[in-house]
């Protein structure tokens, strides 16, 4: 394709060592994602997803940020996402400490945040914060609500959580400030799988209420 | 396997390597050396592969001892350098024999030193390094006084040097270039022409993750938020409010606040070794 297709992105620079496609919406991330990865271009060793943005990293001693300037320049987004139609049902216990907190927020019955937050497939924008840290969007808009007013020192591992436009499952224990809903028992990482983390980028999550 | 003991750790000291690739999508970055190039010139010192474990030490004072004779090599903030009963160079391979302890001093410039063992120091491997991230918590946790460490048999060929010409590591005031962009165009003029003229200072705020900057402040030309996106080393990142950050080795891999610039990879090994105090010129330039 030439420069005159409506697919070509723009390239924003970042440093000496990769470009950011800034792109429309998160879905076409995934399909550029998965055509920058299915090109297995020279040097190629970060592809990583913003909300609305892709970042592809090069290794310096194999190839130079201008190579991969004009190879990018070569591709088309993928028809498909990276993860095809990869799907993971997590079960969540709705037992959060801020589940009140949130319906008084919205102004929906606990129940209807629980169905809010079961009612529509989430999928993983990008990932960041910690490792295996998922950024989830797509759900109900009814749900936006913002961080706590103070960031908890300790979430525990597998806690769900709201905040913003996004959900997330907390794949280890660390400090956070976002909404708690449930938890959840599936295990999200572990440093020694391979991949270490469940869910993907571009991954369809649904969630479901268990008791 | 020959061993190496932890004797004393001064602020800190930790198994750096070239850390972990293809990972940044997940949710982990690369971690590894601050200061890259001072690593991979120890390792070259020793013979080692490029991609063997160092001890990067934060304001040196560590010792350790080892138990067979073995080539050291210490790069980076220059220390003195006890082996034994003698002293050493920094930028020289020497050999410690069977028994010996060898001990830093505090750097006389710079922050970080980096200590290559021949054959290569063995730690916890994680996803594909032994890098600690200190952010992430990966890879092996910070060394202590008392751990014991094997020594692989991992070595290259022998060096044909035993001594490098090195640039001064540390100097009170630095130029570093910086590309602009990606986000160049959420600052307004007079931020673009501050970053060019103005001098900041590195705060006491910097670590590995990154350099917390004074220095003016550096207006937007649009309010709102930056849809989260992937982040490099080198990234001059510029909050709502606060100050600019500088990411290192341990930055995040995706963030919110705009980066007006980077720093390109080289240059970000000089700021990694930029102790408290120093100033730094931006040098912004866009790419033809």
């Amino acid at each position: 394709m030439t420069a005159t297709s409506a697919c070509v992105p723009v390239l924003r620079p970042c440093g000496d060592t990769a470009w950011l496609l800034d792109l429309d919406d998160n879905r076409l991330v995934h399909r550029w994602a998965a055509a920058v990865r299915q090109a297995r271009l020279p040097g190629v060793c970060e592809v990583v997803p913003g909300l609305t943005t892709l970042l592809v990293m090069i290794d310096p001693d194999v190839t130079d940020a201008a190579s991969l300037r004009a190879d990018l320049r070569e591709l088309e987004p993928s028809p498909e996402l990276a993860t095809g139609d990869e799907r993971h049902v997590i079960e969540v216990y709705y037992d959060g400490e801020d589940l009140d907190a949130v319906a008084r927020f919205t102004g929906l019955s606990v129940a209807d945040v629980i169905a809010a937050h079961t009612g529509t497939p989430w999928r993983v924008a990008f990932c960041g914060f910690a490792p295996g840290f998922s950024y989830l969007v797509g759900g109900d808009p009814r749900l936006r609500v913002p961080r706590r007013d103070e960031s908890r020192v300790r979430v525990p591992g597998g806690a769900v959580a709201v905040a913003g436009e996004f959900s997330s499952i907390y794949p280890r224990v660390s400090p956070g400030g976002w909404q708690l809903l449930g938890h959840t028992d599936t295990v999200l990482w572990d440093a020694a799988a391979d991949p270490p983390a469940v869910l993907r980028p571009g991954a369809v999550v649904q969630f479901r209420e268990v008791n | 396997m020959t061993k190496l003991i932890v004797e004393h750790v001064g602020v800190l000291a930790l198994l750096e390597d070239r850390g972990r690739s293809g990972l940044a999508h997940l949710g982990v970055g690369r971690s590894g050396a601050a200061d890259r190039a001072s690593c991979d010139l120890a390792n070259r010192l020793v013979g080692n592969r490029p991609d063997a474990a160092c001890i990067e030490a934060t304001l040196g004072r560590l010792a350790f001892r080892v138990e067979t004779s073995v080539l050291v090599a210490v790069t980076g903030a220059p220390v003195a350098i006890r082996c034994g009963d003698r002293e050493q160079a920094v930028n020289t391979s020497f050999t410690a024999r069977a028994g010996d302890t060898v001990t830093l001093g505090a750097p006389t410039a710079g922050l970080r030193t980096y200590v290559a063992v021949r054959g290569g120091i063995v730690g916890q491997e994680v996803l594909g390094s032994m890098s600690w991230d200190t952010m992430a918590q990966l890879g092996t946790p910070p060394l202590q006084a008392g751990d014991v460490l094997d020594i692989a048999d991992e070595a290259g060929d022998w060096p044909a040097i035993d001594f490098a010409p090195v640039a001064a590591v540390d100097a009170p005031s630095f130029d570093l270039p910086l590309l602009l962009g990606p986000r160049d165009d959420w600052f307004t003029t007079q931020a673009l022409d501050r970053l060019a003229t103005q001098r900041f200072t590195v705060s006491s705020d910097a670590d590995r993750v990154g350099i917390r900057l004074d220095g003016p402040e550096l207006p937007r030309l649009r309010s709102g938020e930056l849809a989260s996106e992937g982040v490099v080393r080198g990234a001059l990142q510029v909050p709502t409010r606060g100050r600019p950050t500088l990411f290192l080795a341990d930055g995040p891999v995706t963030g919110g606040y705009p980066v007006i610039g980077v720093v390109p990879q080289c240059g970000v090994d000089r700021a990694a070794q930029a102790v408290p105090g120093t100033r730094i010129g931006f040098k912004p330039f866009r790419l033809p």
